[in-house]
């Protein structure tokens, strides 16, 4: 009898475990019920916004007419991306967003920890919350903002450096707006100017939160400012460092749209240098309503993203596993 | 944002080094903060004046025609003000919920279905649709083209706060309150609300002022979804305001009437007093980011 039993309760071993798994899962259900509802609206709030369009990447597939809708439009298959990398504009869009991303991210970098450390040696506190106040500032305004500042500067007739400054170099009157190698370095400032100072705020809020104690054991063996910089500073920034130049090459194919769209006017004449990604997926998308151009640019970037995400993190990872992000 | 107070041990440089660094930052600050005043100066400035001599940081005489006239003509002013706050502060404070709904249960650690829901969010980090998917979505499908919701959701999923608000949560709500909070036979609802975010306050404050200035700088999902003149957000009309002052000029240019619209109607310092008004509040709600600014930088720096 005995020797019967444990026959059939091996047999049937796998069925009960199943069957508790499930009834488990069940029981947590309901358990946790409102833990789970708790997470309910968010989680269609990111379905929406998130998994849907994600699914609608294969749109770049489509031959899209307003017949057919969406849905029902024929299959193109590679087509739309045949076109978009027969034009020169795939190529042009594609260096510009990456080498202004580069440009970006390493003179971003080396600005905003620079900043931090220096205004981590302002011994008087008053003034170290004085400055951190007045350089955050910028970030706070919009893109829409930062375009009338700087056409407040580059106005062809009325602006600041073209009426004032330009004319004591023996310029006058110059139309920016028409100078498309000129954005670069407009561009280039523009972006600076809206973003180191709260980058080194981040960094300043990592420095402080460095031991003491390893300063002061440095003072006693003479270890000179520079050498508790690079010696100590440094080094415990670098995770941080890591991590956030990781977020940033994710989104190397991504880029400020406001900045290269709103602070250029969307001027035609600049679009050699000026155009990235984004803007051409949207004036492809808004303006043109060329939707396979588009889309495909839209697939294009949306996958190469997913790819340099995917690879910053695991490099990341093998360099220090705690840096990585996940 | 006491961050200079590691200073005691942390030896003082020499008063040369202290005096070269207040300098490099006065210049800095100034580099920061000019720009701006010189949006402020064109805004004061007489439209004849602006024509004559250009933009200028110092106006000669101080006009505040511009400002009248928008407050004379303020129905768009009204309208777009009203569509910022109406977006802003139902946008916030729908946010503000929604994350701190999804982060609470994911920092249980008693919560069975954690990780899932931890990978769920994680996806949309990594991997976006992109912007034609999204805006086919919401035109043709959704049907929010011309509607309020179409600027309040898409802001609505940051899965970068959720993270944030969950590390928060495990660093300063004991799991031994939320016991006794269910042995004291309170639901998981009042646990929730009365236990867990009143002490999580400085968290959900960061994350409202960030939201804040998020929606009230938007111009983005406007752009994309308002045509109705009545639904302009402020953002949009300064938008407006900046490619069509060009347009009116281009159109006008060499006619003699271009004289006589300058004068009626101030455009130059007109756009740069929009402009003004659109920062306003922006800078009412500084103070306040102060405060929990670092903290909250802090807390996000903060492998997630």
């Amino acid at each position: 009898m005995a020797n019967s039993s444990t026959v059939e309760a091996v047999a049937r071993k796998p069925l009960p475990q199943q069957q508790s798994r499930l009834k488990r899962l069940l029981r947590n259900i309901v358990k946790y019920r409102v833990l789970l509802l708790m997470l309910l609206p968010t989680s269609i709030v990111f379905f929406i916004n998130c998994y849907i369009p994600m699914f609608g990447l294969f749109i770049a597939f489509k031959n899209i007419n307003y017949v057919d809708g969406i849905m029902g439009s024929p299959w193109a298959g590679f087509d739309n991306f045949r076109f978009l990398f027969a034009t020169s504009d795939a190529l042009r869009v594609t260096v510009n967003t990456v080498a202004y991303n580069v440009v970006f991210i390493i003179s971003g970098l080396i600005l905003s920890v620079s900043l931090a450390i220096a205004i981590n040696e302002v011994t008087s506190r008053l003034a170290s919350r004085v400055y951190q106040t007045v350089m955050i500032m910028p970030n706070f305004l919009s893109m829409v903002v930062v375009s009338f500042i700087v056409y407040a500067f580059l106005h062809p007739e009325y602006g600041f450096l073209v009426k004032h400054i330009l004319p004591l170099f023996g310029y006058s009157s110059v139309n920016a707006y028409m100078h498309p190698n000129a954005w670069p370095y407009i561009l280039w400032l523009t972006k600076m100017w809206h973003s180191i100072g709260i980058g080194s705020v981040i960094y300043l809020a990592a420095i402080t939160g460095i031991s003491e104690e390893l300063y002061e054991a440095a003072v006693m063996d003479g270890a000179s400012k520079w050498q508790q910089i690079t010696r100590i500073t440094l080094p415990l920034l670098t995770p941080i460092m890591v991590i956030l130049t990781i977020l940033n090459l994710g989104g190397i194919f991504r880029s400020d749209f406001g900045l290269f769209y709103h602070v250029t006017l969307d001027s035609g004449a600049l679009r050699s240098t000026t155009d990235v990604i984004d803007t051409y997926v949207y004036r492809g998308l808004i303006q043109l309503n060329d939707l396979g151009m588009s889309s495909a640019a839209n697939f294009y970037q949306s996958v190469i993203g997913f790819f340099l995400v995917i690879g910053a993190n695991s490099l990341a990872r093998k360099l220090n596993r705690d840096t990585a992000l996940f | 944002m006491n961050t200079a107070s590691n200073t005691k041990s942390y030896s003082k440089g020499p008063k040369g080094a202290q005096m070269i660094l207040h300098i490099f930052f006065i210049a800095f600050s100034l580099a920061c903060i000019l720009p701006v005043l010189l949006i402020v100066a064109i805004s004061l400035t007489n439209e004849k004046a602006l024509t004559l001599q250009g933009y200028k940081f110092w106006p000669d005489k101080i006009d505040l025609s511009a400002y009248q006239y928008l407050f004379n003509h303020s129905e768009t002013l009204a309208k777009a003000y009203g569509v910022s706050l109406t977006v802003t502060i139902t946008g916030t404070l729908l946010a503000v919920l929604l994350i701190a709904l999804y982060a609470y249960p994911l920092y249980r650690r008693d919560f069975p279905f954690k990780k899932a829901f931890n990978f769920y969010l994680l996806i949309t980090m990594l991997f976006s649709g992109g912007l034609v998917p999204f805006y086919l979505l919401y035109v043709n499908f959704l049907n929010l083209k011309d509607s309020l919701i179409a600027l309040i959701l898409p802001g609505l999923s940051n899965a970068f706060y959720i993270f944030i608000a969950r590390t928060f949560f495990q660093q300063t709500v004991p799991e031994e309150m939320i016991e006794s909070g269910k042995l004291d036979g309170a639901s998981e609802w009042r646990i929730f609300f009365q236990l867990v975010l009143p002490i999580s306050l400085p968290v959900l404050a960061t994350i409202a002022l960030f939201t804040t200035l998020m929606y009230w700088n938007d111009w983005f999902n406007s752009m994309l979804f308002i045509n109705n003149t009545d639904l302009y957000s402020l953002q949009y009309v300064m938008i407006q305001m900046i490619r069509q002052a060009e347009f009116f000029k281009n159109q006008l240019a060499g006619s003699g009437v271009a004289l006589l619209v300058q004068e009626s109607v101030p455009t130059e310092s007109l756009r740069m007093a929009m402009v003004i008004v659109s920062i306003g509040p922006i800078l009412f709600i500084y103070p306040f980011f102060q405060k929990y600014f670092t903290k909250g930088l802090t807390i996000g720096a903060i492998k997630g």
